[in-house]
């Protein structure tokens, strides 16, 4: 038993350290650490550095543009990533449809897909959800059906995450609708900008636009844009889903925004004293922190097992609750730690450009639109009462 | 490179010493032993020294096999799960944990040799009725007289106390009750005239007693060490101690999480095993991940016994804080889905439970420990 990491690994962090902080554009991180809202160029800016560099893919097979890292070294970059509050990849190419294409794909599939993911020249985004088919995700009912070379497609996908920025989506469509349930579906790529396509931005909580309505309305597709075999679409669909687990704890994502806690709890001041040094809120801090280093070891226990030749198992399960259920409580405390400066509403102030003098102190004006934001994340990703069935199915066998 | 693995040796202790609990310790011959004039088994004990077990925490040149952290976290696991009443935790890694860290180069080995032959119990008489889980809150006085010493004072609970041949008992030689410097560390005879125990039983099936001295003379050899510098030795062994009780936690909480589980898949009730039922299963679902982040929680204090102060600090309190909150969950959710036989005598569910309870309250519960985790954030200072 051993918690250091190798010399190999520690010069890796090193080196990650050290590319991000001579690539990252300052003045991505001036609005990442502002809170401001990235744009779609400022993304797209980022990923063209990860990618330049061959990082973008880390998982992908070497022979399609992965890095071949260990499941160590994947998380240590995850981790200076998080550390240095880059913007996030976009998972929807490189780590969902990317692997699904790598191992369900045709070879043209693969020989066009796969480069324009790498280039970011296709933005994707997901269609699973429908209006009627959230965590019973077997029931959807978007159809597409076969007419000569080409699939006819009708129906709707909701929650769609950047469809507003896509070119591309990745959609579970039924093709059978006379099959049982999950024997139905097909997996179909298709290019956003065609005909009879249209997007309706949903507006959440907090007043961000993040998510969308996709519409269909006999949306002709080519029937080569069909991954695998017609009505196996639940199987990769599976796949998927079970196919990345790092990063799925947000562990070093949690470290960064905990650590932006205690820095408003020290410039917030509570009867005359620093905040942090109120009993009752410290307690919560801690109690939070130490809730985030049982995920931490938890998930290392797990790359450790990986990196002995475990494969991944329904152990991502309990990362993405405990994970989730962490980013959560550290939102919860940036809103009590801000106090009354939690209520004024500007939204304009995370737009770029908006140069006018914060209301508040400049740490105040996140809090509020990341608490209620961040309510998503356990409903995303099939909802942690979902995750739950799974453990209690595949761990408990129950 | 981070690895969780046992090595070969640590693997063949971990087999070893689950054959023992899983062959020689069933839960009828625990609840005879617990129920007994003494309290444990005086031929486990023999066992456990022929095993080389009382050797385990110990350097090499103390007399022992190397002091493995692991080694200890492995033995207190198993011993979790067989509930087992012998004084390991108490008299090995905390008295004799305690000899170890203060004592002269020249007696250490003297002075640990009947502990680990399994010839001596030892007790730590520690904690005092004020003190709760302040580690130097000492009353207890220790004044010179003449080449030796005279003490005074009260013990609390202090576990094994009617079993001990000897007691470590901590004094204050200067300074005020709260000082953390002051305070020394004694050898002290069960049989020395002013020393009295009230023995009783704990709710946990242990034994602890009432120390008290009143007036007890020493030579001056009972000193353990130098005056006055105990609390460099006492903080350390605690939190040794405190990561060992975690470990017995996990593996309590990891037996109540499978009896639990085997429970919903076999108890029938409305035509199906009550496991059908989803109210059921998320609780199991919460049962097995806090079993799980408990038993990674245990492994990082375990492995960072060695860091720096601080950092040890920090990560066994981190680690007893889970077992308090976590332990609590899966003890009354184990008595809870187990509906009415969860509190019956008959099952050991309950005792688990009682354990696990008690735990909590060993070397400082989550409170305490909370408060000292931000205590020792070193962004703090």
């Amino acid at each position: 038993m051993n918690l250091d990491f190798s010399a190999a690994d520690l010069a890796f962090r090193a080196e990650v350290r050290a590319f991000i902080g001579d690539h990252y554009p300052p003045e991505i991180e001036r609005k990442m650490k502002a809170s401001q809202r990235l744009d779609r160029e400022d993304y797209l800016t980022w990923q063209r550095i990860l990618n330049d560099k061959g990082w973008l893919a880390p998982s992908w097979p070497a022979e399609y543009g992965g890095t071949g890292w260990t499941a160590v070294q994947k998380h240590i970059f995850e981790e200076e990533l998080a550390f240095a509050e880059a913007p996030r990849v976009i998972p929807f190419g490189v780590t969902m449809v990317g692997p699904v294409v790598i191992a369900f794909g045709s070879d043209a599939q693969k020989s066009r897909y796969l480069p324009r993911i790498l280039t970011s020249e296709d933005w994707w985004c997901q269609g699973y959800s429908e209006p009627g088919s959230g965590s019973d995700l077997a029931s959807l009912r978007t159809k597409a059906v076969r007419d000569g070379d080409h699939y006819i497609v009708n129906g709707s996908k909701t929650w769609t995450t950047m469809a507003h920025w896509a070119d591309m989506i990745f959609c579970l469509v039924r093709t059978d609708p006379k099959a049982k349930n999950q024997e139905g579906i097909s997996f179909l790529l298709m290019d956003m900008k065609g005909p009879g396509i249209t997007v309706q931005p949903i507006v959440t909580i907090e007043g961000g636009h993040e998510v969308n309505t996709v519409f269909f309305e006999d949306v002709r597709v080519p029937a080569e844009n069909l991954v695998g075999e017609e009505n196996k679409g639940w199987t990769y669909a599976k796949f998927l889903l079970g196919h990345e687990r790092a990063g799925i704890a947000a562990v070093g994502q949690s470290k960064r925004q905990i650590e932006k806690v205690k820095d408003i709890a020290r410039a917030e001041q509570s009867g005359g004293r620093p905040l942090i040094e109120d009993g009752r809120f410290r307690d919560k801090v801690s109690n939070v922190e130490i809730r985030l280093m049982a995920l931490e070891y938890t998930e290392l226990r797990s790359l450790a097992a990986e990196s002995k030749g475990q494969a991944p198992g329904p152990e991502a399960s309990l990362l993405k609750i405990k994970g989730t259920e962490v980013q959560q409580a550290i939102t919860e405390l940036a809103i009590e730690a801000v106090g009354y400066y939690a209520n004024p509403y500007i939204p304009e102030a995370f737009q770029d450009g908006w140069n006018e003098a914060p209301v508040g102190p400049d740490y105040a004006a996140a809090a509020a639109p990341r608490y209620f934001n961040w309510r998503k994340s356990s409903i995303y990703g099939g909802s942690n009462e979902i995750q739950k069935n799974i453990i209690a199915k595949m761990v408990l066998g129950l | 490179m981070v690895d969780f693995s046992l090595s070969e040796e640590q693997q063949l202790l971990k087999d070893s010493v689950e054959r023992f609990v899983r062959n020689d310790y069933g839960f009828d011959t625990r609840r005879a032993l617990a129920e007994g004039d003494l309290g444990h088994g005086p031929d486990n004990w023999a066992t456990f020294a022929e095993l080389g077990w009382l050797a385990v925490p110990f350097a090499e040149s103390s007399g022992g096999l190397g002091g493995g952290s692991v080694e200890c976290m492995i033995l207190m696991e198993a011993f979790g799960r067989g509930l087992v009443v012998e004084p390991y935790l108490h008299s090995v890694i905390v008295a004799g944990g305690l000899i170890e860290a203060a004592a002269e180069d020249s007696r250490r080995r003297d002075l640990l040799s009947g502990l680990i032959a399994g010839e001596r119990i030892l007790a730590f008489a520690h904690v005092e009725p004020q003190a709760r889980f302040t580690l130097h809150d000492v009353a207890t006085t220790a004044v010179a007289d003449g080449d030796g010493w005279r003490l005074a004072g009260h013990k609390a609970v202090v576990f094994h106390g009617a079993a001990a041949d000897r007691f470590v008992v901590s004094a204050r030689t200067a300074g005020d009750s709260r000082d953390r410097s002051g305070i020394s560390l004694f050898l002290v005879d069960r049989d020395t005239p002013g020393l009295a125990i009230r023995a009783y039983r704990t709710v946990d099936g242990l034994r602890a007693a009432e120390v008290t001295l009143d007036e007890v003379t020493l030579g001056s050899d009972a000193l353990i060490g130098a005056p006055g510098v105990a609390i460099d030795a006492i903080e350390p062994v605690i939190d040794r101690a405190t990561a060992a009780v975690s470990a017995e936690a996990v593996g309590i909480m990891d037996a109540l999480y499978a009896q639990t589980l085997d429970y919903l898949k076999t108890r029938q009730q409305f035509g199906v095993p009550i496991g059908k039922f989803q109210a059921l299963q998320h609780r199991a679902v919460d049962m097995f991940m806090a079993c799980e982040e408990t038993r990674s929680m245990v492994y990082m204090a375990t492995l960072k016994l060695d860091a720096p102060a601080v950092e040890r600090a920090r990560a066994v309190s981190a680690a007893k804080v889970q077992v308090g909150q976590a332990g609590r969950l899966v003890g009354q959710e184990a008595v809870q889905l187990h509906g009415g036989m969860g509190v019956t005598d008959e099952l050991i569910v309950g005792h688990y439970f009682k354990r696990l309870t008690m735990i909590d309250t060993l070397f400082g519960n989550a409170d305490h420990h909370l408060r000292r985790f931000a205590e020792n954030d070193s962004a703090n200072g």
